[in-house]
């Protein structure tokens, strides 16, 4: 059944967040309440303890088995975004002696690229690499901008916005030649596309809990054992999750994203092949409109993702006249500065393409009624949206845009 | 963001979109905005004998408040001198529409829109 019938858009926003599974919730209420396993995992001296702390090592071992890595090496944080700080911050504060240059992508999620700007103002240095038009990092350009105090590498490996797959198994070989720590943020990527910490030369690697219909507010950060790698506590107080990060351990979420990643890696593999159909389907359904555009590279891509510009129609207007579908623009209006996205800049699109994006995202539970609905109305909006535009009129009657004067206020 | 019924009105039910001729000499055409800023409003006003505006059309490319904005511009300079046009104030499109703090600049673009067309017309008359 269409959601469009329960009154609430149809959810295609699941790069944004995705909705828990049932399967998730029933195991975390284990963890909550008088008569469920409420105990704090670290009181070592009685049954609560032991076995809320049972709960957290299965989750451990659920969350290590997704991405082939050893349990010892995964330390539970509140989300991708302090793993991101932690990672980061800790390691650069840990080798600091060794340089104080970082190289990392003009692309990469806030939680990183302001983690940067912070250690900048602590007098770091940091190389913002431009990516390729299709989003992709090009491991010469990459390998060219590495230096004798290179310390830290951070490029995430599936793009929020656009859904590109890096190749970090590519740029983890250069860094691990170099004993430059490599951090890769996995957020969009886990449970989505195979992760093996045995094949891959990764140091460290952030993982969400709540894009992979767990809970918000856990997630995890990948620190490798062989070779060691060291980083400096960003929280302080009891010494948790082997000296790295203090607090007590959130023992339902934890358990959640535990459930969540076992979930991934038994279903990944179907969901993918239905979620590339569902998403052909999409673009089969609007590719034939006039002047759209995919942004980033179509085949290095997750297949939940497209991320299309309609040009000569503002993006936050078409979201206005899509109001039955939850989706996100890459255009200025939505965001609380007036400037357009910074990924899509990024890859060199113009300001009006960069204006004119839509990114749906579809998951687990969308339908192909979900698609066919998205499709009439797309096209409908679009349309309509260019029969209120002057740009479309003047790309219509050849006028080339770009050399034009505007009147910019 | 949800988008307030006044503006949302705009877009389910356009009014005055299109063009005139632009160079017809009771034409005035007023192009403002830049793609690069996510807003390009164009206003035309179609000037009688007597200085008062007989009609007037608009296109937008740009988010739901600024299509409303320039919609409810062409609405109110039917009928008015070019004098009285040129004095509609942004706060008052901005009140009508009950548009947000972060889109009040999408009511002066208008207001700019039609400033630049009412000169443009004049800027016509003279030559």
């Amino acid at each position: 059944m269409s959601q469009a019938t329960i009154n609430k858009p149809i959810y295609l926003d699941y790069s944004a967040t995705t909705p828990v599974d049932d399967r998730v919730v029933t195991v975390m209420l284990k963890y909550l309440g008088r008569d469920a396993r409420f105990g704090n995992p670290a009181s070592r001296s009685h049954v609560y303890g032991w076995e809320a702390e049972a709960g957290v090592e299965q989750a451990r071992s659920d969350v290590a088995s997704l991405v082939g890595a050893n349990p010892k090496e995964i330390i539970f944080t509140s989300g991708a975004t302090e793993s991101d700080n932690l990672a980061i911050k800790g390691a650069a504060h840990f080798y600091s002696k060794k340089g104080k240059h970082i190289v990392t992508c003009k692309t990469e999620h806030k939680a990183v690229l302001d983690s940067c700007r912070q250690l900048e103002r602590e007098g770091y240095e940091v190389t913002y690499l431009d990516p390729e038009a299709n989003g992709l990092i090009d491991p010469g350009k990459f390998e060219a901008a590495l230096r004798d105090d290179t310390i830290l590498v951070s490029i995430m490996h599936v793009n929020n916005e656009i859904g590109v797959i890096q190749d970090i198994a590519a740029i983890g070989e250069i860094c691990r030649d170099r004993n430059i720590i490599f951090h890769v943020d996995a957020a969009q990527s886990a449970g989505k596309i195979d992760i093996d910490l045995e094949q891959l030369k990764v140091d460290l690697m952030s993982f969400s809990a709540h894009k992979i219909y767990g809970p918000k507010g856990v997630g995890a950060l990948y620190v490798r054992r062989k070779p060691r790698v060291r980083l400096e506590a960003q929280m302080h107080g009891g010494g948790h999750e082997r000296g790295m990060r203090s607090g007590t351990l959130a023992t339902h979420q934890i358990a959640g994203m535990g459930e969540a990643f076992r979930i991934a890696k038994e279903e990944m593999a179907v969901e993918n092949e239905r979620l590339l159909t569902l998403r052909s389907r999409l673009w089969d359904g609007l590719k034939d409109i006039e002047e759209v555009y995919i942004n980033g590279d179509i085949d290095q891509r997750i297949a939940g993702n497209i991320n299309i510009s309609f040009n000569y129609v503002e993006g936050e207007s078409l979201l206005m006249a899509l109001k039955d579908l939850a989706i996100s623009s890459g255009s200025a209006c939505t965001s609380a500065s007036l400037e357009p996205s910074y990924v899509l800049r990024a890859l060199g699109r113009n300001d009006e393409l960069a204006h004119s994006s839509i990114r749906f995202t579809i998951g687990r539970y969308t339908t192909e009624q979900d698609i066919d609905y998205t499709i009439t109305h797309v096209r409908e909006a679009v349309e309509k949206l260019r029969e209120l535009s002057p740009l479309w009129d003047m790309y219509k009657d050849g006028i080339d845009l770009d050399s034009i004067e505007w009147a910019a206020h | 963001m949800a988008y307030s019924e006044k503006v949302l009105d705009h877009y389910e039910n356009p009014r005055n979109v299109g063009s005139f001729g632009k160079n017809e000499a009771n034409i005035g055409t007023g192009m403002v905005g830049a793609p690069a800023c996510g807003d390009v409003m164009r206003l035309q006003i179609k000037v009688n004998d007597d200085g008062i505006i007989e009609d007037a059309l608009f296109k937008t490319y740009g988010c739901g408040s600024a299509i409303a904005s320039s919609s409810l511009l062409t609405e109110w300079v039917k009928g008015k001198s070019l004098e009285q046009a040129r004095s509609i104030k942004n706060t008052d499109i901005a009140a009508e529409l009950a548009l947000p703090p972060v889109k009040i600049h999408c009511s002066v673009l208008a207001e700019d829109a039609i400033n630049a067309a009412v000169e443009d017309y004049m800027k016509k008359r003279a030559s």
